[in-house]
């Protein structure tokens, strides 16, 4: 469904992707992992134009899109296809949970106001938040912040959502409410790139690993395999700490 | 004295009051809608960073806070008129205190609009909103909210300056005093009479941003009841 070939990108000189090559497939869930500052946000970003790649092809839906000379009408046609769930929620903060929703349908998309509403109810349901719908983002836990995100990237049915790390800014005992709605996500055939320190989300729900390191996917494969025996020595470092961390982690809880 | 006074001051109470009700008040209103409109076209300007009309509101915001308002008063109500462009007294005042109260606004309302978490604006593009549907849906209600106590100030200082179309024929309260005071001597009663009344006006305009401000406070809302539409209503 979408191909990226080539991407690279550099903040003042520093080269933060370094060459990505990358592909998707309709109803894939592939999660994206790796070191910290391993430009996971950043190839995220460039794929929405949030950063702007400095080289790079796009193919999405058959169309080839040179990443570095988007045209502003070709960005927001693709990013009407797509949705983004970020890290730090970023509800509109004047808005209820339900005007968030509504917002990408009855503005971006002059979707009538009565049709939107409904839709909007539908997939705060579906996030599990229908009663929640007149609330103000203040006036929620994060987890339920992240899930009215969630219903707001998926209500406008989009070919494919990102996700950005999207429980990491959680507390523990939150990040199962979030995970859970991206799971049934999942089981519907929604298309996913999931950023993620969440490794068994990655192992279980995900069915494509792609593992990043200094601005290059270093390796990728099926998430069993990946775990059990990756092949490089990197990742092998990499699955170990993540490992660790989690045994810890559990054990605390414990 | 004493008695007399007093009756002086109170008989000229409605001579004073009723132009601050006819003029000062509507004066200050228009001017700062008109001001308010300014502010916000400037604000987005700078906030979206366009190029040459940035440098330009820089230029306009530069002049107006670094000139004197009564001098901006006189020159567009005496100095025009040597270039052959006369404007009435009323027309002026407006002109004057929008350009000048425009130029204040736009710096409070351009702050108030950094002050919008970028992220905020990052997901309203996501969401396929464009740059003019989260400027006015998302960021402009955020930043008006944030800005409205300083914009409250501005009000209301504007209306004490509105004393100084006085001097350009306005004959607006603190000119009517004047000539109450040329006919009848004893500056000081008068004077306190008019700053009583300014108090008063001052008063009333603290009392309805309190109001407004609670209003505007999303903190302090209680969650929205939502109605759902109809079943059926679905095409
Ligand atoms: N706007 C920016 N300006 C300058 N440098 C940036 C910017 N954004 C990211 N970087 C740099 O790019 C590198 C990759 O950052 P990125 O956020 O993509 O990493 P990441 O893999 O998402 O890390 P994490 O797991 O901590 O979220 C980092 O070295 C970071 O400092
Ligand atoms: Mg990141």
């Amino acid at each position: 469904m979408i191909r990226v070939s080539g991407l690279k990108k550099t903040f003042d000189g520093l080269t933060v992707l370094d060459g990505i090559d990358f592909s998707i497939e309709k109803g894939d869930v592939v999660a994206v992992i790796g070191a910290s500052g391993s430009g996971k946000t950043t190839f995220l970003r460039c794929l929405n134009f949030l950063e702007k790649a400095d080289s790079g092809l796009l193919e999405f839906d058959g169309r080839t899109y040179d990443l570095s000379a988007m045209k502003k009408k070709e960005i927001r046609e693709l990013r009407m296809k797509t949705g983004f769930v970020f890290q730090g929620f970023h509800l509109f903060e004047n808005k209820t949970a339900l005007d968030n929703v509504t917002a990408g349908l009855v503005y971006a998309r002059k979707v009538p106001k009565k049709t939107a509403l409904a839709r909007a109810m539908t997939a705060l349901e579906t996030v599990g938040l229908s009663d929640r719908a007149g609330h103000y983002p203040h006036q929620l836990s994060g987890g339920q912040q992240q899930r009215v995100a969630i219903a707001r990237a998926m209500v406008t049915e989009p070919e494919l959502i990102y996700f950005d790390e999207p429980t990491s800014a959680l507390d523990p005992e939150l990040t199962g409410e979030v995970l859970n709605v991206m799971r049934s996500l999942a089981e519907n055939r929604m298309t996913m790139i999931v950023v993620t320190h969440e490794m068994s989300f990655a192992r279980n729900v995900a069915n494509r690993i792609v593992f990043m390191d200094g601005g290059k996917i270093v390796e990728e494969g099926e998430p069993e395999a990946f775990f059990r025996q990756p092949s490089t020595e990197r990742a092998r470092a990499f699955i170990a700490g993540a490992m660790e961390r989690e045994r810890n982690s559990e054990e605390q809880e414990a | 004295m004493g008695n007399d006074v007093f009756q002086l001051v109170l008989d000229s109470f409605p001579k004073i009051i009723l132009p601050g009700l006819t003029l000062t008040l509507p004066l200050t209103a228009v001017s700062f809608l008109f001001a308010l409109i300014i502010a916000v076209a400037c604000a987005m300007i700078q906030f979206a960073n366009i190029k040459v009309l940035k440098q330009i509101v820089r230029g306009y915001i530069w002049i107006m806070r670094g000139t004197p308002l009564l001098i901006q008063l006189y020159v567009v109500f005496f100095g025009l008129p040597s270039v052959g462009i006369i404007i009435d007294p009323i027309p002026s005042a407006i002109l004057v205190f929008s350009l000048n109260e425009g130029a204040y606004c736009a710096e409070t309302i351009r702050g108030a609009m950094e002050s919008v978490p970028k992220g905020q604006i990052e997901a309203g593009y996501c969401t396929g909103m464009s740059y003019m549907q989260i400027m006015f849906h998302v960021v402009l209600p955020q930043a008006f909210k944030t800005a409205f106590p300083a914009l409250s100030n501005s009000l209301i200082g504007m209306v004490k300056d509105m004393s100084l179309t006085a001097n350009i024929a306005v004959s607006e309260m603190f000119f009517r005093t004047q000539r109450i005071i040329s006919q009848h001597y004893h500056a000081l009663a008068f004077y306190l009479e008019l700053a009583l009344i300014y108090l008063l006006f001052c008063t009333v305009l603290t009392f309805l941003q309190r109001f407004v401000e609670k209003k505007l406070d999303v903190s302090r809302r209680k969650p929205k009841a939502v109605e759902l539409p109809p079943e059926g209503g679905m095409p």
